[in-house]
């Protein structure tokens, strides 16, 4: 059985300490990131629009595409070391509530946090993804509240 | 014409447009004379390539990365206001092109850099390529054809779309910043800064020096193409010198293959616009440039803009256009401009071709891209309008 922690920009560090807490020292804690398809194919269709250009090695998605894979490996990276426990980096690619949903398949505890900051009431503490996920998982779920501290 | 098999678009246009010619769809004289028109606006177009190319070089976009990390530390909210500042700034001065092929990725690294999520930026840049080139002839090839028939002067035209610009860019940071709450909300990590690279001092000053040139040749009636040439061959000189680009990557970054595009688009729209289509759309596009007329106009560009692609319709409409004065024409622009965020990849011609030559390994959620652009188009769009209605009631066309 495995907690599958899902990492995310901005609210990861909340997760990572939830499955400090509340992950069993037996249980296999796997770290999940997924970079939103969205970002490479938003920036490609902005350059699809310039018609004419006709330079494929200049679209700017294929650049955002590498970007995205290193930038999700570091962010593992940092959340495995804050973790400080054996774990299983996973890194996908695609409509992120999709494969979330898909990741956390069979596993014991799927940990994510609400998207929010506490500082002010509102907006939604859950965005459309993390909404789909609390909805669709078929796994029991721990959300937890970013907790790092406002700078 | 969305590169089949890695192709330039100018490998089917070219060949289009001789045809053209050779059926008689269009006479040599009148491809000509066609020609003969956008000659200085593709020169034009090339100056501004190749300026932004080299801006790029000299450290430009990078230090505007340095700058956003630099400012933005742990907050989302301040990284997209700066974001909307320098997006909106190098295309008015750069052209669209360098927004989103030189500053996008820049701006993920950016966000990457400070763990923030990177969707709203990255819409951000992509939204504001097309809303933020209104401001200048230089910010959209669009926007040349326009400075072409229109007979403004630089500085009147930036001066009566001054108000659009603001006003549609406004309209976009308003939309973004409700419709991306939560991401923005959700915080970033601030790393350890990084050492921050030198400022582009010498780019800058000549890219302020381009800009005062486009003032004062419009103000002695010289084409301000010239300044943007100057401004490009300053850049070429002081890298060449260097040794940080070749002869042959400044010809590359002219984009030939693009420009003999643009020619050929050109003679073709002509011919069909001369067998049948202006007389088709002539009774479509308002006259006058009262307030409704300008709305209008500028809804039948968006959604001519959104069917086939804004190039081929700026070309269709300015013939049509241009006789009821220079607010029609930037009306015209108003629509070919901002309408093209409305669709995914700028057109339903484009998306459809995308579809059948199967190039959408990445393709975004079209709902929530539809979702937001119906949020953003129709409110920037009026806005904008109105704007451009003072502007012409105030200064005149």
């Amino acid at each position: 059985m495995a907690v599958v922690v899902w990492i995310t920009e901005g609210t990861w560090p909340a997760c990572v300490d939830a499955a400090r807490t509340h992950a069993p020292a037996s249980a296999a804690v796997v770290l999940l990131h997924v970079s939103d398809h969205d970002v490479p194919g938003v920036a490609h269709g902005a350059f699809a629009g310039l018609l004419g250009r006709g330079r494929p090695d200049h679209d700017p998605g294929a650049r955002l595409t590498d970007q995205a894979t290193t930038s999700a490996r570091e962010l593992l990276t940092a959340a495995a070391e804050r973790l400080g426990r054996e774990c299983t980096q996973v890194e996908r690619t695609g409509r992120v509530e999709h494969e979330v949903v898909a990741a956390a398949e069979g596993a014991e505890l799927l940990v994510l946090a609400r998207d929010g900051d506490r500082a002010h009431a509102g907006p939604r503490s859950l965005g459309p993804a993390s909404r789909f996920v609390v909805d669709h998982a078929t796994c029991p779920v721990l959300l937890v509240w970013p907790g790092s501290p406002r700078p | 014409m969305v590169r089949p098999w890695g192709w330039p678009e100018a490998v089917v246009a070219v060949p289009a447009a001789a045809l053209a010619v050779a059926a008689g769809a269009i006479s040599p004289h009148d491809a000509l004379t066609e020609a003969q028109r956008l000659g200085p606006v593709i020169g034009f177009l090339a100056a501004v390539l190749v300026l932004a190319q080299l801006c790029d070089d000299e450290g430009l976009f990078h230090a505007c990365g340095a700058w956003m990390a630099r400012t933005a530390v742990g907050r989302p909210r301040r990284l997209l206001v700066q974001v909307f500042v320098i997006a909106s700034l190098i295309t008015a001065v750069l052209s669209l092109d360098a927004t989103v092929v030189l500053l996008t990725p820049v701006v993920f690294a950016t966000s990457a850099r400070l763990g923030a999520r990177p969707k709203p930026h990255i819409y951000a840049c992509t939204h504001l390529s097309n809303t933020a080139s209104l401001l200048l002839p230089v910010s959209n090839l669009t926007n040349l054809l326009a400075f072409a028939a229109s007979g403004l002067s630089f500085t009147r035209f930036a001066a009566l779309m001054a108000l659009p610009w603001l006003a549609a860019i406004g309209v976009e940071y308003a939309v973004l910043r409700r419709f991306f709450a939560t991401d923005l909300d959700a915080g970033a990590q601030a790393p350890p800064a990084a050492v921050p690279p030198e400022t582009p001092v010498f780019a800058l000053v000549t890219v302020a020096g381009t800009l005062a040139g486009f003032v004062l040749t419009s103000a002695a009636g010289i084409n301000p193409a010239w300044a943007a040439l100057a401004g490009a061959a300053v850049l070429a000189v002081r890298a060449l010198a260097r040794r940080r680009t070749t002869p042959a990557a400044i010809v590359r970054s002219a984009a030939v293959p693009f420009l003999a595009f643009v020619l050929a688009l050109g003679i073709v729209v002509r011919a069909v616009v001369d067998n049948g289509l202006s007389s088709g759309l002539a009774h479509l596009v308002p006259h006058g440039t009262s307030l409704a007329a300008l709305l209008g106009t500028a809804a039948l560009a968006a959604v001519l803009a959104n069917a086939i692609n804004n190039l081929p319709a700026t070309l269709v409409l300015l013939p049509l256009a241009a006789p009821a004065g220079a607010g029609a024409v930037l009306a015209v622009l108003l629509g070919v401009n901002i309408g093209p965020n409305l669709t995914y990849a700028g057109s339903l011609a484009t998306l459809l071709w995308r579809r059948i030559v199967h190039d959408h390994d990445a393709e975004v959620d079209l709902g929530e891209f539809t979702r937001l652009g119906l949020l953003v188009v129709p409110a920037a769009l009026l806005l904008a309008v109105v704007g451009l209605w003072i502007g012409l009631q105030t200064i005149g066309g």
